[in-house]
């Protein structure tokens, strides 16, 4: 252990690189490409950086676990359907998705908005207000409605293409994993169930509703909540395609000012908070709502 | 008929999603076989990839062995060429459970030797080549090989300890297993990268190859570790107890009645983790190593080749996912045994 | 009350029942028994379509089951059944079990259901568990829950598919107790058992089956005392003698 310790201190006066944490409190230096919720500017801190990497990374794996539990429920479900088209279709998506890297997943996405997309003269327009283009997705919010100026939008709120691949690359990858929860804890339940409900005269819908849910969920929550944080986790590759999350603007950080060490162990210290509280609420739900 | 008249119109729900589906596939399927297939360029020329509706595989054709083999020399493509097929050999004959005895484990180690010398070369005549240049297909063989032949007796080690009654083995364990498993994968790659240098004394280095390879192998031990614990655990108490009658040591214990067990159960969601695993050596893209995924990510970074990032990526899934599907194909198997 | 025409049903390429006829009359009380793989229990399913069969007829009180879901909704409304496994809604009370399928099905008010799910726990005799979970309960206090949802649907014909087989002995008397007094009340049966004594007490008649076929049906004096086919009198040997 010393003989670490001693090299390390040894290397990093030879570097010139200070400890400590001390650099917080110095000026960034840098812009951040975009940020979820507050203000940001390059004459601020490196602490308030960090904090806006964080919110970052907290507004996309929200979002994210929200779109991917209801995609990843339907496609579970689907997976079970009578219907041949339906469950099939199902089992493809899961199959695929789950076989592909995310990081392939995430440049697919990236490239398909950058290249894929027309720029913004020539932007999609689905719905009224709303454009798709190559330098992002706008659309209006309650005070303001994108307009096209000259080369781009102006007004609105915008999906960059770097969220909006994050977000669907995560969303779509994480529903894969989700599905296969969803149909497990649905074949769990015991078959004698349903046939009772149904011997009761309970329709199909009233069955699944009443019946086999309730029971699915006791043994999908432990499990979907592991995904909830290897979504979270896996917010952390916006690294490699241009997202400002934490591990980026740590990264850039970490450049700037030489400080590896303080830096990783930031980023440890932050995931492993949120991996600790996930875990002590799935140990609480365990014994609380435990199947009695 | 009848099958016909459930699984395709069972309820007035059912029908509708039949007839929602097929028209989304009416749509969306000629379009992209006239994309993908029909109007697509397969010459590697970039003229008229760019003149072209259709998607451009040209690339492939044009950067196939840079994709494969990385910053290789070209005329010794050969050598990796044949440790690839080795590797992958050495893979599909370990998967027969017939296989499954002690000299699986020499027949390994003379494997990975031959892959050894072919890859780095300096003896038997063949010029040396510095893994610097090693890349592509192989790297991210050689990355998946090794971080699983090294994590797993760690992992063993792991769960072990995890349950000891040595409550300071005991924490060390949980701690480390609870640390990694609790943070991204990347924050252990940087930890590798730039971390490690500063560990040591100045002068020595260690290659950035060998950074990334103990970083996937101290990442994969823990989740390994959990999945062991699992197959520890589910092993009926009356075999621990059996064991502890014969009054056979921890080890002989351990080694002759528990862990064989334990593992027997455990294949299917080992064989997962090695999927998941194998999929995560993409990322050492991110610090700077040419795997697979880096090497065709660089491939359409030449000038002529810039736009189609598309079909790219798509190649790339077309790849690992033909890897991983026959990997979960072998898993599945198993749980019908 | 229910009429079985020729009826045949395979499992992929196992033939278990092979043209089998069977009536049951209104108020009638019929003992299905025989070997297991007998088919007795893929019979009894056949009444409430929890199998369906590929040839014949089955019809329930009028009412042809056919692929049709209304035929089917119909019937399951007016048949009652009791599984082997109890087959309780184990996150529920055992009140909400019994005032579930009232309550979603024949929309009767909750209130209603409610006093009607209490007065069948009292005649079960278990009105104190009504605010229990089923894991809290015995065995057969469980199958005893599971008669009374049963009865909370008022059904014209109650079904059981062999409905002490899985409990301890000292617990099969309290459950056949309750079935020899809906028996005597009038209510339809039909019942999968191997418990003879009751066969003796309660049935109208027996019906023996073999192989997927019915191979001797008869008034239980008679299939007891004087069974007419020798694989009858092998299954009794083999089921009275201990």
């Amino acid at each position: 252990m010393w003989f670490f310790a001693s090299n390390t201190i040894a290397n990093l006066e030879e570097r010139k690189i200070a400890s400590g944490f001390g650099f917080l409190g110095r000026e960034a230096g840098f812009e951040i490409g975009e940020s979820a919720f507050l203000r940001y500017g390059a004459a601020d801190t490196y602490a308030r950086a960090l904090v806006v990497g964080l919110t970052n990374t907290l507004a996309v794996a929200l979002i994210g676990i929200v779109l991917a539990t209801g995609l990843g429920t339907t496609i579970g479900l689907s997976r079970l359907s009578r219907n041949f088209l339906l469950r099939n279709f199902a089992a493809a998506y899961v199959e695929f998705m789950r076989n592909v890297p995310l990081l392939v997943q995430l440049f697919f996405w990236y490239a398909v908005i950058t290249e894929g997309m027309p720029g913004p003269r020539e932007a999609l327009s689905p719905l009224p207000g709303v454009f798709i283009s190559n330098r992002g997705i706008f659309f209006p919010t309650f005070s303001s409605a994108p307009e096209l100026q000259g080369f781009n939008f102006t007004g609105g709120a915008v999906l960059t293409p770097e969220f909006a691949a994050l977000l669907i690359g995560l969303t779509t990858y994480t529903a894969a994993f989700i599905a296969e929860i969803v149909r497990a804890g649905v074949l769990a339940v015991d078959r004698g169930q349903t046939e009772a409900a149904h011997a009761l005269g309970l329709s199909r819908p009233q069955t699944t509703r009443l019946v086999v849910l309730p029971q699915a969920l006791r043994v999908i929550v432990p499990p979907m909540t592991s995904q909830y944080l290897n979504l979270t986790k896996n917010s952390s590759l916006a690294v490699a395609i241009g997202y400002p999350d934490l591990v980026s603007i740590a990264n850039t950080t970490m450049n700037q000012t030489g400080q590896a060490i303080e830096g990783i162990a930031t980023i440890m210290a932050v995931y492993l908070t949120i991996s600790l509280s996930i875990s002590a609420f799935m140990n609480w739900y365990n014994a609380h709502v435990a199947m009695r | 008929m009848r099958w016909l008249r459930d699984n395709f119109f069972g309820g007035w729900a059912s029908g509708v999603f039949t007839v929602v589906l097929i028209l989304l596939l009416w749509k969306t399927l000629p379009p992209f076989i006239d994309w993908a297939f029909l109007d697509a360029i397969w010459k590697p020329d970039p003229k008229a990839c760019r003149a072209a509706e259709g998607a451009c595989w040209g690339f492939i054709a044009e950067k196939h062995r840079f994709i494969l083999f990385g910053t290789y020399p070209y005329e010794l493509h050969w050598r990796p060429a044949i440790a690839t097929v080795l590797l992958i050999g050495l893979w599909v004959f370990s998967a027969f459970r017939r296989f499954w005895r002690w000299w699986l484990a020499s027949v390994w180690l003379l494997g990975l030797t031959a892959i050894g010398v072919l890859m780095w070369g300096g003896v038997f005549g063949m010029r040396y080549v510095e893994n610097e240049r090693w890349g592509g297909m192989i790297l991210t063989l050689l990355l998946t090989t090794f971080g699983l032949a090294f994590a797993f007796p760690l992992s063993i080690l792991l769960a072990l300890g995890r349950r000891s009654d040595m409550p300071v083995i005991r924490a060390l364990c949980i701690g480390y297993i609870e640390l990694i498993r609790g943070v991204p994968l990347i924050s252990l790659l940087f930890m590798a990268s730039v971390m490690l240098p500063l560990f040591l004394p100045s002068g020595v280095s260690i290659d950035k190859l060998l950074r990334a390879q103990i970083a996937m192998i101290l990442f994969a031990a823990a989740y390994l570790a959990e999945v062991v614990r699992g197959g520890l655990q589910a092993i009926p108490r009356g075999q621990y107890d059996a064991a502890h009658a014969l009054a056979l040591p921890y080890w002989r214990r351990t080694c002759l009645i528990i862990l064989p067990q334990a593992l027997r159960i455990s294949v299917p969601p080992l064989v997962n983790t090695f999927i998941a695993f194998f999929k995560d050596t993409s990322l050492v893209l991110i610090i700077g190593l040419f795997d697979l995924l880096s090497t065709i990510k660089v491939s359409i970074q030449d000038r002529a080749w810039t736009g189609f990032g598309v079909e790219a990526y798509l190649f790339a899934s077309l790849v690992y996912f033909a890897f991983c599907t026959a990997m979960s194909r072998y898993s599945r198997s198993f749980e019908h045994r | 009350m229910i009429e079985m025409i020729k009826v045949s049903k395979w499992f992929a390429a196992f033939q278990a029942l092979k043209e089998v006829d069977l009536a049951v009359g209104r108020g009638e009380k019929v003992v299905v028994c025989g070997p297991s793989g007998s088919g007795k229990s893929t019979l009894i399913r056949l009444v409430n379509r929890l199998e369906a069969h590929q040839e014949g007829r089955v019809i329930v009180d009028g009412v042809e089951l056919t692929d049709d879901p209304r035929t089917i909704d119909t019937v399951r409304r007016e048949v009652g059944m009791v599984f082997q496994s109890f087959n309780l809604f184990p996150h529920l009370t055992v009140l909400e079990n019994l005032t579930l399928a009232p309550v979603w099905v024949k929309h009767v008010p909750r209130k209603e259901a409610e006093e009607t799910a209490r007065e069948l726990l009292a005649r079960v005799r278990i009105p104190e568990q009504a605010d229990k979970y089923p894991s809290q309960l015995s065995g057969g206090q469980q199958q005893r829950v599971a008669i009374a949802r049963a009865l909370c649907m008022r059904p014209k014909l109650m079904l059981f598919d062999e409905p002490t087989s899985a409990l301890d002995p000292e617990m099969i008397k309290e459950v056949l107790d309750v079935m020899v007094e809906l028996a005597r009340e009038g209510m339809t049966m039909m019942v999968v058992t191997h418990e003879m004594g009751f066969a003796k007490t309660v049935a109208d008649r027996v019906v023996f089956m073999d192989g997927g076929r019915v191979v001797e049906a008869a008034p239980p004096a008679e299939f007891f005392g004087a069974p007419k086919t020798d694989r009858a009198r092998l299954f009794l040997s083999q089921v009275l003698g201990h």
